[in-house]
């Protein structure tokens, strides 16, 4: 493994931002950074910008309106970067698949890296996704295939 | 002291403040906030359709997804609206239940909300362990329920699990420990002096203009007024279990804390007499599929203040017309009030204050800005509508 790509396992930094969601899973995603869960002890910290973040988790349906504030977030986060969708609504749209407003998954919008699935996923089921995404960056990860 | 120039300052719909997307933009001078416009939307999923797409049985689900915090406020509301229209009552025993699964849904949202404020202000260790002990009630309603967030407690016609008397001590041992701790944090709160400097005289909204506003729930109780559904137009099993409504007569955002922090220990013995004085008997009773034309009107205190379900049904297996008002959006045109004249330092406490959940609010009316009338618009042809409307704003 070389030195930058185990640099970027090592301590992902994580952006959180909520597409349209009904805060389940945004609660859920915050318990998994306090202490019964506490991922920090691994060195993943929830950041406020996106300059400095690595992973972007998104959580809720795409709604129209909130399209291309996702899109200049993503766009705005340095590469390597990586797209975890919590929750069944990110996945797919789930019960707002049909909605007017609703695009539908982030994975319309965006290249998803890893799906966490559940409504809301637990954060157990979270750190899961987490963990199965250092292992995609360990690996190699898919930045370079998407330029 | 003024500087002459007006800068303005966007705030969302990304900002590490707000864990949702909205945005506010705020006209500054100097250090000051002299205006402050909200623009909402950005979670407007259009849920308010949906339910027309949906039977009655499916809308359960959906009305459990308006909001994840006050999940259960939302389907009790629901209910009680749907068994309002078959002139349904729910068994003694579910409306026992539904009074201890929100009142627990009150205690966890109180105490996330307590957390985030701290943390709005830089006091992580005490956001911290607020999470750590708010664990405890989460434990709790899995226990009840099987979920940690939506609990799919409630069905039309009554309560869809049992509180069997295996699980009562345990209930009875974590609201002890959530006791102690509630009583430990008030003593913290008022005596900690980063606390009391960063909340005390901040976002100050006077009985007066919070009764204008209309604001609700904590907000407006800790403007001094005492109004809660709970007390003055009772549903569920309120009528049978004594309580306080908490007030505060700070106006501050330190009395919305300490009212909240009240209201917890309100709902801890509230849970506990009602565990006790739970009486037997069924949990629901059978509802037939189609609802008879009609229209109702259903409220419920959520944690966040009075929330308002509105039914029309035309006598079909789904309802015609559903409408949702929840608490947030009644508590914005206040929380634009306390924004004025305070520091910029301020606005995420402030914006805080108010226990924000713009999930619950982004609802839509659609007005025809030329002839200033609303229409009404079946699905498909609004969702066409919007799909050509790349550019399509809400109002």
């Amino acid at each position: 493994m070389s030195l930058l790509k185990w640099i970027r396992a090592k301590s992902p930094w994580i952006l959180h931002f909520n597409t349209g969601g009904c805060n389940g899973c945004d609660i859920e995603l915050l318990a998994a950074f306090t202490p019964r869960f506490d991922v920090e002890r691994f060195g993943i910290l929830l950041q406020g910008s996106p300059r400095h973040a690595d992973i972007l988790a998104v959580t809720g349906p795409v709604t129209l309106q909130v399209r291309e504030r996702l899109i200049r977030i993503y766009e705005q986060m340095p590469e390597p970067k990586y797209v975890l969708a919590v929750g069944s609504c990110a996945c797919s749209g789930a019960p707002f698949k049909d909605c007017y407003n609703v695009i539908g998954g982030v994975d319309k919008v965006l290249p998803v890296d890893a799906y966490v699935p559940g409504c809301p996923p637990k954060p157990e089921a979270i750190i899961d996704g987490i963990v199965k995404l250092i292992q995609k960056i360990e690996e190699g990860g898919t930045c370079e295939k998407r330029r | 002291m003024s500087y002459g120039s007006i800068v303005k300052v966007p705030f969302g719909p990304q900002h590490p403040a707000l864990k949702e997307p909205e945005h506010f933009l705020f006209e500054i001078d100097g250090e000051i906030i002299v205006n402050v416009k909200p623009r909402i939307g950005y979670n407007h999923r259009g849920i308010e359709k949906a339910f027309e797409r949906r039977t009655y049985i499916q809308n359960i689900y959906l009305a459990e997804r308006i909001c994840g915090i006050c999940s259960d406020a939302h389907t009790t509301c629901y209910t009680q609206a749907i068994e309002d229209l078959l002139g349904l009552d729910a068994p003694p025993r579910a409306r026992y239940i539904r009074v201890i699964v929100a009142e627990l849904e009150r205690i966890h949202s109180h105490s996330l909300w307590l957390g985030i404020a701290v943390h709005e202000i830089g006091f992580d260790t005490f956001f911290m362990y607020l999470w750590r002990d708010r664990e405890a009630v989460m434990d709790i309603l899995e226990l009840i329920s099987g979920n940690r967030v939506h609990y799919a407690m409630n069905t039309i016609g009554g309560v869809r699990r049992d509180i069997t008397p295996e699980i009562i001590p345990k209930i009875i041992r974590s609201l002890d420990f959530l006791e102690k701790r509630t009583k430990y944090y008030m003593k913290a709160l008022r005596s900690e002096r980063t606390v009391l400097k960063r909340t005390v005289d901040v976002g100050v909204l006077k009985p007066k203009d919070a009764v204008e506003l209309c604001a609700v729930g904590p907000t407006l109780r800790a403007s001094g007024v005492k109004n809660d559904v709970r007390g003055d137009d009772p549903y569920a099993a309120y009528d049978e279990i004594p309580f306080n409504i908490v007030t505060d007569d700070g106006c501050d955002v330190f009395s919305r804390m300490l009212v909240r922090c009240g209201e917890i220990l309100e709902s801890i013995n509230m849970i506990r007499y009602a565990l006790d004085h739970m009486p037997s008997g069924m949990l629901r009773v059978r509802m037939p599929m189609a609802v008879k034309p009609g229209e109702a009107v259903s409220r419920v205190e959520a944690p966040r203040g009075e929330l308002i379900h509105y039914v029309k049904s035309n006598g079909s297996t789904r309802p015609e017309r559903y409408k949702v008002r929840s608490p947030t959006l009644a508590n914005i045109p206040a929380l634009c009030r306390m924004f004025i004249g305070q520091h910029v330092a301020d606005i995420p406490i402030i914006l805080a204050g108010i226990d924000p959940c713009f999930a619950c609010m982004d609802r839509l009316v659609f007005i025809d800005v030329k002839t200033n009338k609303r229409k009404s618009l079946d699905f498909e042809s609004f969702s066409e509508m919007v799909r050509k409307q790349r550019n399509f704003r809400l109002a």
